[in-house]
């Protein structure tokens, strides 16, 4: 920090730098504030905060992207771990694999749900043998969170898991701990800040899922239409809703960087490695 | 704009029926020589347009080489937002009045200066593998899937509007429009995303325009037909955008659509001729 002050003068990398940033600092800052000043401005900012529509889509986003994340938490965590601990090559292979949602544009997702588990797709029938039909409903919707966001978290808990170090677990079971326990008290707890932040980046794409959302599971309001599906509507209709939705996602967006933020401040671990 | 719509409604399908090519339409400037029109004009336009909207740019194209049309397809109230919004184009082609009614009303484009260039019907669709739905009176069966545009969009008025009419009609039993509106699973943002749903057979039924149904779609939906009485027939006005560059070409454009040429390729694209 010191060091770069005083090269800033002498540095013209860095005053290229200076300037990109300023430039970055206004690109992005600008829209979101003019999304916030539009929507403020609206007379009617509050009442359409709370209009049937934005409401049924906010507990639909609030109830899926929860349900979402307990699966994912819940298989995601033992599945990184894995990935941290043993290294051979169909798990390598896996272990590519993973990220594939994260580059794979949502639509796409979307329309490879819709050939897999779609009334017509490869496990339709199976699935309609059982009784089950996916499109166009909730659950179709949390599955297609699951499947954009739970590469972030997998991801970053993986990389927490490799940060503990496999002698302390050793140690733990030549004490006569079993697994369960040192994973418990031992590598969930020097993890935790990597488990946090990947938790709150699944989440934070969970909310923001659109493409495959409206491909897969459709769009009907308090069924699957969340709050991204929801402002797409607003658009064609009502503006000050669609103006307020997006400044309510915005918010939870900024709410859900500054816990990261604060959670990995915390974990000086996590930052020396 | 009403004297246009009767001059259109009186005109165009005389004119269409004379087969005559050259009509002197008083919108039409004597203007310049094909070589020298030239210029990249932006059109928006209402999704049910794409197709044959796509057979004017290839007839267009063969007129005047050195004129490039860009279209964006959307539903219209998407269009007409982001015109709203300060998105640039020369000519906005609306699937309802409704649409270019606030157009002219935000100031987009000038109050008078639209004309009715095309008429739509409504159809159900189904897909060519699913047995479900073999009459209209099937759309109120319990469990069916149904899909349609939003409501805010023009098709998605209109087929709520058809279903109204069926249930008024007396003819497809009690309570008609409340079991085929219970029915419904998805609101599409527009009608080809409603019909891709019908076409993938994971819906069962949806509400589309005629013209929807094009050659490729033929083959995966079968299409049943709303009487008359009962139909809505959509009436499609274009205008040039107020704050467009190159108002000439965008005249250019909408004279051509409105000329007995444009319209023939409009019928050929299964668009109806407006109503008197």
């Amino acid at each position: 920090m010191v060091r770069s002050r005083r090269q800033g003068q002498s540095n013209p990398i860095l005053m290229v730098g200076g300037f990109a940033t300023a430039l970055f600092v206004l690109f992005v800052g600008l829209p979101l504030l003019a999304l916030l000043l539009r929507a403020l401005g609206n007379d009617g900012f509050f009442a359409s905060l709370t209009s049937d529509v934005a409401l049924q889509a906010l507990k639909l986003s609030a109830f899926t992207s929860a349900v979402s994340m307990a699966v994912i938490l819940v298989l995601g965590t033992p599945f990184a771990y894995l990935l941290a601990r043993r290294q051979t090559l169909p798990l390598h292979i896996v272990d590519t694999l993973v990220e594939l949602p994260i580059v794979l544009p949502p639509v796409v997702a979307g329309v490879a749900m819709l050939m897999a588990f779609g009334r017509n797709g490869i496990f339709g029938a199976a699935l309609a043998h059982l009784g089950i039909a996916l499109p166009f409903t909730t659950a179709a919707v949390i599955l297609a969170q699951v499947f954009v966001s739970a590469p972030f978290y997998v991801r970053a808990a993986k990389l927490g898991f490799l940060g503990v170090d496999q002698e302390y677990e050793a140690i733990s079971q030549t004490l006569g701990i079993s697994p369960w326990r040192t994973f418990w008290r031992l590598t969930l707890p020097l993890s935790w800040p990597s488990l946090l932040s990947g938790a709150a980046l699944a989440w934070a794409r969970a909310l923001s899922e659109f493409g495959a959302t409206i491909m897969f599971a459709g769009n009907f309001t308090g069924r699957t239409q969340t709050m991204p599906l929801a402002i797409l509507s607003a658009m064609e209709s009502n503006l000050a809703t669609a103006l307020a939705l997006a400044v309510m996602l915005m918010a939870l967006s900024v709410l859900l960087l500054i816990a990261i933020a604060l959670v990995s401040r915390a974990a000086p671990w996590e930052q020396r490695r | 704009m009403r004297l246009l719509f009767y001059f259109l409604a009186v005109a165009v399908p005389v004119l269409t029926l004379a087969g005559c090519s050259a009509a002197p339409l008083p919108t039409t400037s004597p203007g310049p020589t094909a070589a020298s029109v030239s210029g990249n004009l932006t059109v928006f336009a209402a999704s049910s347009l794409t197709d044959a909207f796509n057979g004017v740019k290839i007839a267009l194209a063969a007129k005047y080489p050195k004129l490039t049309i860009t279209y964006s397809f959307a539903g219209s109230s998407t269009l007409r937002t982001q015109l709203e919004q300060g998105a640039t184009a020369d000519v906005f082609a609306s699937a309802n009045t409704q649409q270019m009614d606030l157009a002219v009303q935000s100031g987009v484009v000038a109050s008078g200066e639209s004309a009715l260039f095309a008429a739509n019907r409504l159809v159900v669709v189904v897909p060519t593998s699913d047995t479900k739905v073999q009459t209209l009176a099937d759309l109120a069966k319990p469990g069916l899937k149904l899909v349609l545009a939003q409501k805010d969009v023009p098709v998605g008025g209109y087929a709520r509007d058809a279903i109204s009419k069926m249930d008024a009609s007396g003819q497809y039993g009690a309570g008609f429009s409340q079991k085929v509106l219970a029915n419904l699973v998805s609101e599409e943002s527009n009608v080809k995303q409603a019909l891709a749903k019908v076409a993938l057979g994971e819906a069962d039924a949806a509400i589309v325009y005629s013209t929807d149904v094009t050659k490729n779609m033929a083959s995966q939906v079968t299409v049943l037909a709303i009487p008359d009485a009962q139909n809505v027939v959509a009436a499609y006005p274009i205008a040039l955008v107020k704050a467009g560059k190159q108002p000439e070409l965008a005249q250019r454009f909408i004279s051509y659509v409105l000329s007995p040429e444009g319209q023939a390729i409009l019928k050929r694209y299964g668009f109806m001729e407006v109503p008197q």
